[in-house]
């Protein structure tokens, strides 16, 4: 923890620094390089089990919801993606066996968004579709539904991505007026239709607003996150900081060109979007400034430590190695082992990443220093912090997982280098596909050899992925 | 099955759990005055704030003690000379609970009322410094916050709790005949209001940490933290503190302030109450609202308006010594001793004497989906029990699956929890026409229709389908359990459990043992009575037990006093007025006109002449013409659904004339009306204590008042005859038996205490 926070309060704000800090990070990263090469030659490959890769990842940048997408459809959006994949694999239109999409607020004219991106996509008509929904790794199980599938030999190249689009969502009439309105189209005679008109109060025109809250426990989540913060002790310093240095890394990773599974986007009636739109590196005091979001007054999540809604749709290509060799492609890396974890959705509910991470590196025979590239979704700062102290507690692994010992804390030197949920966005559905192609692109950037995906969920759900690069 | 609706001030009573005072008499009174190290207050400074904690060693709960006062006031004197303090932060070092009232036998070790005044002035001069301290003091509260807690916190300059479950505010003195006496009587009008503070005082009911923040009784809101670096309890709690300590500090520095800007409806309110003719309206509407529900049984409601009134109107002087003197007098009624009697009771039947049962009862089967076994099913399911509810008709089974969802959903609208937690509930609720799953059973309660050969068709059926461990209980309301039990191959674990309607409401579960239950069978139905939020009884077998067997020669004498030419209306007037809950009349309506038949034939049975009284015939016509009671519509009423008003049902008039007897004007006054009534009743209990069906006289009174509605300021039939007098109580059963004979011959128990007045039940 200490050195994360020197490391964040020696982050320049000025530019020149900026070149100083470039300078020392690279110089850590090509050590690392050579680390991981020298540390394994191992491999996750199993006799009898198919290497399915990742052949390339995309995704459209992330805006700010209400921003330059605000007029579109959540599958205007996932189409974009697909054709971002598309143009950059060049795949024939009818290659692909299957296409899976994960979205979690739904618009209900295309509630199997899949297909309806598919099509306007351009991609055959004879490619089946379907929508997943698992909160924020909705696009982790659309990934990991697509390995399903290879792994069990019904297909060779699935694609697999996610969509979330927040600047509209489906607002609805009040359960009263829509049991009026139904019974109004089975009304026979006029007189019952007056009657049932007539029957419409004040009451029954309030609308029902979709709220990011649990529906076991009706609290929202960034009020969880809160709770989170305080049980771990996790001061508010703390998560401005961590905030802070993933604005400042995305930034960097914006300005240097690493983030190159964005792709362009012609928005009609608009310019042409090419980047993502919520980095803003602040400055502490600025930050320090804001007021508490959710527990009032006494909390610690604000609007400038917390992921901002976002619109964004990714898109991942996935194969059986023989298929994307045969095909001659070049894939990204190898999709290994995974989990899923659940947890008490009430006092644990963004614990996610805690309990997968042992169990996934457990699953693949790894540690924590075997790591060399760390993805965790950043969906509140204190969540992450407060993760990070779980995940460094005797006490929390024994009493709580039922595990001999800690698993340890990322490195931070390791962790979430280009930017997180926090700066980038987090277009619930989408985001999964993001952490994975980050990882591929990360290893190849960096040189390491195994990555960790990990990422939390509304219902107390978690993920976590082992990710191995593909020799180069 | 006798079903008393608890009403008023007895389900006022009945209906919360308070723990106004701890159960823990050992409490070091003795200890040597010298003591060097606190034990129970004790303070830390951090930074500019001093943080004062309290924790009772001796005890699961903190209560206001005369050592805990003493230690507090050597504190505060610190803290108000230490200049490296600003301000103060007041907390409990024990999770659940803050403050939860002063100790009771701290006021029951007094021997005067000008003693007891002495220590309630004693409490609000401790409680002026508080509140004058210049020194801002904040209250961080989690758990529960009653009584004199409650009266501590609002004398501090800032409230901040916990929004867990476990934290309660309320002032429940009234439900042990008491007032809030530390100054809670003249701070709680200023602070909610006064009908706010009527509302708090004279029902003292427990108010949640969100509602408070509503009333104006709590300034700010922590939410209780799940598991982090440690407990979840321990890191709530740590937080609390953190909060309360940046709060005081912001108070201290003038950043936080404590004047609080009125609403719009608070100025109105203000304005409207700043007229005294409003006020006194109030007073007026208050005072007759506790008269019509009291019947001036008791006099605490009546003193706390006299205090608050004295407050506003006369000005604080004048108030605190009206709270102090009559908090003084309450102490020393008679009332109150019966009160506190019963809160004693109340918590020793709590408490399971048989030990721990070699087998938790992890799945419970039910026999039988009616009220009863609907609501038996009610009160397990949500305890994490897995619950079976059998029936043999699908209609019998709806019905008894919507009663418990019924009560499940309107605890989510009270949104006392949420429907998510309803469902989860739910899910431990499986209903069913067979047998099948029987094999998992523990425990198996049957709740069918009261007929011997049914029992046992039914027992044979259970003992067929269930492992050997399982336990037979049945939930008879008469019907002899060794009777039952001869049926069984498994006698030892036949026992009865004696719900009473509506089991959800209904606090008391009795339950019987035969000779040959055994120790574990007793032990492990006590659990699950306990488990169900339950206060229990154990009696010894016999026709009609304990409660059903007080129940019908009170019964009788209703009836016959009806003959004699008193309608129903009068009959519960005579017996409300006299402290009962609910008329003799309504009651019978309550418990079935064919059951009250049935049960009197019974009993008449076993017992003989001493049942008599009226004539078992006109309960039996009545039947005869479909008046079976509440459950009918008709009875002695006529209950329309939807109808708060019942009004008298003129098809019995025929049948009491035709019954009629000519009253005998010697013993039929109003008065004399009552004490037949009462007199049976009481005579009958004393007489299941010297057959030893009863355990002891806290059971005794602990099931008449819990379980039939005996009126709780008279403590119970055992207290009664103490307060009242044995020899007067015979006197008058002797010029009843002139009359009326062997209903009326005084039981030796009575007559020995009679004839001894050192003879007493409670000492």
């Amino acid at each position: 923890m200490a050195m994360l926070l020197n490391s964040v309060r020696s982050y320049p704000i000025s530019p020149a620094r900026a070149v100083q800090f470039a300078a020392r990070s690279l110089s850590t990263s090509s050590q690392q390089h050579a680390q991981a090469q020298t540390k394994s030659k191992k491999t996750l490959a199993r006799p009898g089990v198919k290497n399915i890769v990742l052949v390339e990842g995309v995704r459209t940048p992330f805006l700010m919801s209400g921003t330059a997408y605000a007029d579109l459809m959540p599958h205007d959006l996932a189409r974009a993606a697909l054709q971002g994949l598309l143009n950059k694999t060049s795949i024939p239109k009818d290659a692909v066996d299957y296409i899976i999409y994960g979205t979690v607020i739904q618009e209900v004219k295309t509630s199997n968004v899949a297909r309806e991106a598919a099509l306007g996509a351009g991609f055959s008509d004879k490619i089946p579709a379907h929508t997943v929904t698992m909160a924020c790794i909705s696009s982790n199980q659309a990934m990991t539904s697509a390995v399903g599938l290879i792994a069990a030999g019904q297909c060779d190249a699935v694609v697999a991505g996610g969509v979330e689009f927040m600047s509209d969502v489906p607002i609805r009439h009040s359960r009263k007026m829509r049991k009026t309105m139904l019974s109004l189209n089975k009304a026979k005679t006029l007189g019952q239709r007056l009657s049932l008109i007539g029957s419409i109060r004040l009451a029954h025109l309030s609308p029902e607003l979709p709220a990011v809250a649990e529906f076991s426990t009706a609290e929202t989540m960034g009020h969880s996150a809160d709770r989170l913060a305080a049980a771990f002790g996790v001061s508010r310093l703390e998560q401005d900081e961590f905030a802070l240095r993933s604005h400042i890394l995305a930034k960097k990773a914006q300005d240097e060109g690493l983030l190159q599974d964005v792709v362009s986007f012609k928005v009609p009636g608009r310019d042409i979007v090419s980047k993502d739109n919520g980095i803003r590196p602040s400055s502490m005091e600025q930050m320090a400034r804001l007021k508490p979001a959710f527990v009032k007054p006494h909390g610690t999540v604000t609007a400038a430590n917390s992921s901002f809604l976002t619109d964004g749709a990714s898109a991942v290509l996935i194969m059986s190695e023989e298929k994307a060799l045969a095909m001659g492609y070049k894939p990204k890396a190898y999709l290994r082992d995974f989990v899923y974890v659940s947890q008490d959705p009430k006092d644990q509910l963004l614990l996610g990443p805690t309990y997968a991470t042992p169990k996934v590196l457990e699953r693949a025979g790894l540690t924590m220093n075997d790591i060399d590239v760390f993805e965790f979704h950043e969906a509140f700062a204190g969540q992450i912090m407060a993760n990070l102290k779980a995940m460094d507690s005797d006490w929390f692994a024994q009493t709580y997982m039922g595990r001999k010992a800690k698993v340890g804390t990322p490195p931070m030197e390791k962790f979430n280098l280009w930017g997180g949920s926090l700066s980038l966005g987090h277009p619930f559905g989408a985001t999964g596909c993001r952490l994975v192609t980050t990882v591929a692109h990360r290893l190849q950037k960096e040189g390491g050899q195994f990555g960790l995906v990990a990422a939390c969920a509304a219902g107390g759900q978690g993920h976590g992925m082992v990710i191995e690069a593909y020799p180069q | 099955m006798a079903g008393v609706r608890a009403l008023g001030v007895l389900s006022r009573l009945t209906s919360r759990k308070y723990a106004l005072f701890t159960g823990n008499s050992f409490r070091s009174f003795s200890v040597a005055p010298a003591m060097l190290a606190r034990t129970h207050v004790n303070y830390e400074v951090k930074g500019d704030v001093a943080v004062i904690r309290i924790n009772d060693p001796n005890s699961k709960v903190n209560t206001l003690s005369v050592q805990m006062q003493k230690e507090m006031t050597e504190v505060m004197g610190e803290v108000w000379a230490n200049d490296a303090v600003q301000s103060a932060v007041l907390i409990s070092s024990k999770p659940g609970c803050f403050i939860a009232g002063a100790d009771i036998n701290m006021i029951q070790a007094c021997n005067s009322e000008e003693e007891v005044t002495k220590l309630s002035q004693a409490g609000q001069k401790m409680f002026e410094q508080v509140e004058k301290s210049p020194k801002p003091i904040v209250a961080a509260i989690n758990g529960s916050c009653l009584g004199g807690g409650l009266e501590f916190a609002i004398a501090c300059h800032y409230r901040i709790a916990t929004k867990s479950k476990k934290t309660v505010l309320g002032t429940p003195e009234v439900m042990l005949g008491l007032l809030p006496g530390a100054g809670g009587t003249q701070r709680l009008p200023k602070m909610v209001g006064l009908p706010g503070a009527f509302d708090m005082m004279l029902t003292g009911r427990n108010i949640r940490a969100d509602k408070a923040k509503k009333m104006g009784l709590i300034d700010q809101l922590v939410d209780p933290l799940g598991p982090g670096l440690k407990s979840p309890e321990e890191r709530t709690i740590e937080y609390l503190e953190e909060i309360a300590v940046e709060c005081a500090r912001g108070i201290s520095n003038k950043k936080i302030s404590l004047h609080k800007p009125k609403g719009t409806m608070q100025k109105i309110q203000d304005y409207i109450m700043s007229f005294e003719f409003v006020r006194n309206q109030i007073y007026k509407t208050v005072h007759g609202k506790v008269m019509k529900q009291s019947k001036g049984l008791y006099p605490a409601p009546l003193k706390i308006i006299e205090c608050v009134k004295s407050g506003v109107e006369q000005g604080p002087v004048a108030g605190y010594l009206a709270e102090s003197q009559n908090f003084g007098k309450l102490a020393r009624t008679s009332e109150s001793a019966a009160l506190i009697g019963l809160y004693h009771g109340q918590v020793a039947c709590k408490k399971n004497r048989f030990g721990t049962p070699q087998k938790e009862v992890k799945t419970l089967a039910i026999l039988g989906a009616g009220l009863m076994g609907a609501g038996i099913a009610q009160v397990t399911v949500d305890k994490g029990v897995h619950t079976i509810l059998k029936d043999t008709a699908e209609a019998g089974l709806a019905r008894g699956q919507q009663q418990v969802y019924k009560g499940l959903n309107d605890k989510t609208k009270k949104r006392s929890i949420t429907s998510f937690e309803r469902d989860s509930i739910l899910s431990n609720l499986t209903g069913q026409l067979d047998y099948s799953g029987f094999e998992k059973a523990d425990m198996v309660i049957e709740a069918v229709f009261e007929d011997l050969k049914i029992k046992h068709a039914v027992l044979k059926e259970v003992e067929a389908a269930v492992s050997p461990h399982c336990i037979f209980a049945s939930n008879t309301s008469a019907l002899p359990i060794k009777d039952i039990a001869a049926a069984s191959k498994r006698p030892d674990k036949v026992i009865g459990m004696h719900y009473f309607s509506p089991v959800d409401k209904m606090q008391l579960l009795e339950i019987i043992t035969t000779e040959q239950t055994s120790k574990d069978t007793t032990a492990s139905a006590v659990a699950v009575g306990l488990k169900q939020g339950k206060v229990i009884i154990v009696v010894g077998d016999g026709p009609g037990f304990y409660t059903t067997r007080c129940l019908a020669p009170i019964l009788a004498e209703a009836i016959r006093v009806m003959q004699e030419g008193s309608n129903p209306k009068k009959l519960d007037g005579l017996t409300t007025s006299f402290g009962f809950p609910v008329g003799a009349a309504t009651l019978i309506d309550e418990v079935g006109i064919d059951v009250a038949a049935h049960v009197a034939e019974d009993l008449g049975k076993a017992f003989g002449e001493r049942f008599g009284g009226g004539n078992v015939e006109v309960l039996q016509t009545m039947v005869d013409l479909g008046y079976k009671g509440r459950k009918s519509g008709k009875g002695c009423y006529i209950y329309q659904p939807g109808l708060k008003v019942k009004e008298l049902n003129s098809g019995i008039d025929e049948i009491l004339e035709k019954y009629k007897l000519n009253p005998n004007p010697a013993v039929s006054s109003d008065s004399d009306i009552q004490y037949r009534l009462i007199s049976r009743f009481v005579n009958e209990a004393l007489l299941c204590l010297q057959e030893g069906i009863l355990n002891s006289p806290l059971e005794g009174d602990v099931g008449a008042v819990f379980g039939l509605g005996f009126p709780p300021c008279l403590g119970g039939p055992f207290r009664y005859v103490d307060s009242f007098g044995a020899d007067k109580l015979v006197a008058k059963m002797r010029q009843f038996e002139a009359v009326y004979g062997s209903p009326f011959t005084p039981c030796q128990l009575l007559l020995d205490h009679a004839n001894d007045p050192s003879k007493r039940f409670y000492k």
